[in-house]
């Protein structure tokens, strides 16, 4: 990868994820309306909510949230870049950590009980997911022997022939990753009660669009590490992935619907079981056979 | 018609209601009036919300409350006093520890009545705030050129 096509990713990723990602969002919605049995919000309801929050007065807590949230959404935004440029997988993973490390600090700064709960939770929850992202990594290069996501565009067969049994653990962090239930633990739409907003409940005004926007392009890079497990050298393996993507987003709506938010002791728990025993299965699977 | 009125993100305070209302509010998001069709959510947060909906009379337990919701909450912001009690005091009002509506405490945009308040009522305040929030957002516009 030069510098030249890296940059042309970069731009090209951060001016299409952001569309992608609130039609994602704005989509995820209405589907969560009728399977409640609700007509909805409009198609583009996310951007009228971004658009309306950018136009709030602006009286941010201290002085440092903003540039917290910015750099968060920044380091996100290169992840993506990194990532769909073909670039180093490992690379993307340590800078996506340092967009979730930044998201932290946003909400650790204003000091509040809930942004505190919401920010303890959010660490927990890197921590229930990171080791599986690195068994990722360590599976990517065992099949595909390159770290590099380009190699994959090359690969006889799709990864999911290699290592299905991680992209089922994939799943299972999937929905850590996009904050939906029964693991929305640190940033829940539904618990009020609980936590108020959790993490972001010291958001405000252009903050808070800053946040949102930031979700959208996460989302839409989660959704390329899924696509990634589909595409090998045949060009109509795009398709597939794109019908995969599909299906596990609307997968992850059901499950955001049937499950009631548990504990943060079980999702550590779970998530680490999952990844050891399907990760681990599936390594050593590769290695020997 | 500007993203302010399309994304009326509201936050619910029971001052002192005898909840009548507050199962009114709720109803307005159940899927027989499903009002996140105008983009309404309800958040549990000030510092998100664009409309506060009071309900109940205030007394001064609650009014040091209100005051914190109604400071917290950014410009453009509007208040909807939903329900007899909230608009006048309803029948608590010569109560000796009653003050009065909710506009004792906070101003006042819209006054949703009804013992309890019927859910088409509260969507038509808050319908009817949309109108006072998009003005408010253009004067706060104006405001900041001027300041320029």
């Amino acid at each position: 990868m030069d510098l030249i096509s890296f940059v042309i990713a970069l731009v090209a990723f951060a001016l299409v994820a952001p569309f992608l990602g609130g039609l994602i969002k704005g989509a995820d919605r209405i589907i969560t309306a009728r399977i409640q049995d609700r007509v909805g919000p409009p198609l583009l309801q996310p951007f009228y909510d971004v658009q309306k929050l950018w136009a709030k007065q602006s009286k941010p807590v201290n002085d440092f949230i903003g540039f917290y949230v910015l750099m968060s959404l920044i380091f996100a935004i290169l992840a993506g870049a990194f990532f769909f440029a073909g670039g180093n997988f490992l690379m993307v993973v340590f800078v996506l950590t340092l967009s979730a490390l930044f998201f932290v600090l946003a909400a650790f700064s204003a000091r509040s009980p809930y942004a505190d709960a919401g920010a303890s939770r959010e660490i927990i929850q890197v921590a229930a997911y990171e080791p599986l992202v690195i068994l990722m990594a360590v599976a990517f290069y065992l099949a595909s022997h390159s770290f590099n996501i380009s190699v994959s565009a090359t690969l006889e067969k799709p990864l999911i022939c290699e290592i299905p049994l991680i992209f089922l653990a994939l799943l299972f962090v999937l929905t850590i990753k996009l904050r939906k239930s029964p693991f929305d633990l640190s940033v829940a739409t539904e618990a009020h009660q609980e936590l108020v907003k959790g993490a972001i409940t010291e958001f405000s005004g252009r903050t808070l669009a800053l946040y949102e926007v930031m979700e959208w392009y996460e989302s839409v890079l989660f959704l390329g590490w899924v696509g990634l497990f589909f595409v090998f050298s045949a060009g109509w393996s795009w398709f597939l992935a794109l019908g995969c993507v599909i299906v596990v987003y609307f997968l992850e709506i059901m499950i955001d619907n049937n499950f009631a938010r548990v504990k943060w002791q079980a999702m550590f728990k779970w998530s680490w079981l999952v990844t050891l025993v399907l990760g681990f299965i599936n390594l050593f699977a590769l290695y020997w056979i | 018609m500007s993203s302010t009125s399309k994304s009326p993100w509201v936050i619910h305070y029971d001052a002192s209601s005898c909840n009548g209302c507050d199962i009114e509010v709720l109803a307005a998001l159940t899927p027989l009036y499903d009002v996140e069709r105008f983009g309404i959510v309800n958040t549990g947060n000030p510092k998100h919300a664009d409309i506060f909906l009071v309900t109940g009379s205030v007394n001064d337990r609650c009014r040091p409350v209100i005051q914190q919701i109604y400071d917290q909450m950014l410009e453009p912001k509007v208040v909807v006093a939903v329900g007899a009690c909230a608009c006048t005091g309803g029948v608590f009002r010569d109560c000796y520890n009653i003050e009065g509506g909710a506009d004792s405490a906070i101003p006042v945009d819209v006054y949703a009545p009804g013992c309890a308040v019927r859910p088409e009522t509260i969507i038509d305040a808050v319908v009817q705030g949309l109108g006072i929030l998009e003005q408010k957002r253009a004067a706060l516009k104006a405001a900041k050129k001027a300041k320029r």
